[in-house]
């Protein structure tokens, strides 16, 4: 389970990184992403896919969360 | 020599390798590429930051390098102690020509080693009494120090000495701030993992400090982050953002200060030069103090120009403004440089292997003086610096990472750049060779680099190097080919 940090990039997007991993990648899409909740299945631009129990109310970015591989 | 084709370069990674052990080839390889500009994720096609091979002669340092010598090193009112024994300290003392101003011994100590030189009764007994003696020593020789920090090495993680427990306690009593940096040499494969722990630190003993303090601050307040001041390059860059109508609050770590550090978090915008050492600390500083940051590159008008504009999009109109004044009034300066230098260096090949971050950012510099970079490499970047390094090449040029003594005699030997830019322990051996080579870790006691004022110096730089006339005289008469005599006779 390793904690990311998520962070918007400069064109808006999500982005996830893992330091111990070197990981930084753009989110292209989240499972649940609404005025109540956020979380779920989040899917990344090199293919893999991460989750999360959606968190209610949306987190305010940018945050560090854990996740757990999909 | 021509640029060479995908193919080409392809069998010279094959023939380099060839040398190796089985296993040990396979290792190498992966971290060897071609580059190739539609790639978009640098971990497909090189590994970077893994243990380096044993055996062969890699050209890292250590995390108390790291630590000590990168990020903590360069903060001059505070003492850092070597913790452990003399050498780590004494042999790195002062190598990284980290400008600042203040009397050396007085207010500020940046060149001085201090060290708990440690003794076998100190590994069999433990080091703890020792350190706090010694840290009872600085406050009565050096009573303007500001701060301490406590930079381990190897031994001191090994006999398990318990740091933390003896700064809590120091700087209850001496009422300043007592650093512990786990930064003992083993940890991690590089002198990376060092930034990392010493961004932690700084994260967890510095920057809360003044969380609740007043600060008179400016909706143009940014701070430097990443910048070492080698030479001098802070400064260089400091006029820059303060003639665009900025206020820098800090400079991390360059002639910084251990209150300025402490100031950071007040400020609008982070600055971040070197991505490797800082992003650490940046990203928390996002997240708790909601600072956006922003990656800049000052090496060269072209990618200043852009790191300017970028920087001042970030504030109001009247930056922005004064962004474009800044960049048209040094416009003519850039141009007279340019003007003198290129004839001279224009097509030449050069050849980089430096640590973390000048492997990309000094790319653009060459470009503009219409050189270019045909090999490139980062002694412990990781896959993010690798991913930034892609789009900053052209494509089919060499990459490699944690590049070995061997391979890079080798590739220099097939590739023959007009100029190498690498550190200090390669220096010597390629200058023998007969290369041109320029020391890009501490600009060869020369800089600074950064800044358009830096770039006057860096061409000025590459050029008297590349165009010095000893570098004919360097192979021995006996040894010179036939082609080089018929030259030596024509210009006779
Ligand atoms: S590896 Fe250990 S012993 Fe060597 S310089 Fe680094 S801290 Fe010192």
């Amino acid at each position: 389970m390793p904690s990311v940090m998520l962070r918007r990039s400069d064109s808006g997007g999500l982005l996830f990184y893992v330091a111990k991993k070197d990981l930084e990648e753009t989110v292209i899409s989240v499972e649940r992403d609404n005025e109540q909740e956020w979380g779920g299945k989040v899917e990344l631009a090199d293919g893999s896919t991460w989750f999360i129990d959606p968190i209610s109310p949306p987190p305010v970015f940018p945050t560090t969360l854990r996740f757990k591989r999909a | 020599m021509a640029v060479m084709t995908r193919e080409e370069t392809e069998a010279l990674i094959q023939e380099v390798l060839e040398v190796y052990p089985e296993s040990a080839k396979k290792d190498r390889a992966k971290h060897l590429m071609i580059n190739d500009q539609s790639v978009t994720q640098s971990k497909k096609c090189i590994t970077s930051n893994r243990k380096s091979l044993p055996g062969v002669m890699t050209i890292r340092g250590c995390a108390y390098a790291g630590s000590k010598g990168v990020v903590w090193g360069p903060i001059k009112d505070m003492v850092h102690i070597s913790h452990g024994p003399v050498g780590c300290g004494q042999y790195s003392r002062a190598g990284r020509r980290n400008y600042y101003v203040g009397m050396t011994g007085v207010n500020t100590f940046g060149t001085i080693n201090f060290t708990s030189d440690f003794q076998e009764k100190d590994i069999v007994f433990g080091g703890d009494k020792k350190l706090s003696k010694l840290i009872d020593e600085i406050e009565t020789l050096f009573p303007l120090n500001k701060g301490i920090t406590i930079q381990s090495e190897c031994p001191v993680g090994l006999i398990g000495d318990d740091i933390e427990a003896v700064a809590k306690e120091k700087s209850k009593e001496i009422g300043k701030t007592v650093v512990p940096v786990r930064c003992e040499g083993f940890r991690g494969v590089s002198q990376s993992l060092g930034h990392h722990i010493a961004n932690d630190s700084v994260r967890d003993w510095v920057l809360p400090k003044r969380d609740d303090t007043e600060f008179d601050s400016t909706p143009y307040d940014v701070s430097i982050l990443g910048d070492y001041n080698i030479g001098g390059d802070a400064w260089s860059s400091r006029t820059l953002l303060e003639e665009m109508g900025l206020r820098v609050v800090a400079q991390w770590s360059g002639d910084g200060t251990l209150s300025e550090m402490e100031l950071t978090p007040k400020v609008k915008l982070n600055l971040l030069h070197c991505y490797r050492s800082m992003n650490y600390i940046s990203r928390h500083m996002e997240e708790k103090y909601g600072i956006p940051w922003v990656e800049y590159n000052f090496f060269g008008p072209t990618k200043i120009a852009e790191s300017l504009r970028k920087i001042a999009s970030y504030f109001d109109d009247r930056i922005k403004e004064n962004a474009e004044r800044v960049i048209e009034k040094y416009d003519s300066q850039n141009k007279a440089i340019i003007e003198k230098y290129r004839p001279r260096l224009q097509g030449k090949r050069v050849m980089l292997y430096v640590g973390g971050l000048r492997p990309r950012h000094v790319v653009g510099a060459y470009e503009d003086l219409g050189m270019e970079v045909v090999g490139a490499g980062y002694e412990f970047g990781h896959n993010d610096d690798y991913d930034r390094t892609i789009k900053e090449l052209g494509n089919t040029t060499l990459i490699y990472d944690d590049l070995t003594g061997y391979e890079f005699e080798e590739f220099v030997k097939k590739i023959k750049p007009d100029l190498i830019g690498s550190g200090v322990k390669e220096k010597y051996i390629f200058q023998k060779m007969g290369v041109p080579f320029r020391q890009m870790h501490s600009w060869d006691y020369s800089g600074p680099y950064h800044g358009y004022d830096g770039f006057a110096i860096f061409a000025r730089d590459m050029d008297m190097t590349l165009n010095n006339p000893c570098w004919k005289h360097i192979h021995a008469p006996w040894k010179r080919t036939a082609e080089a005599k018929e030259k030596l006779v024509a210009n006779a």
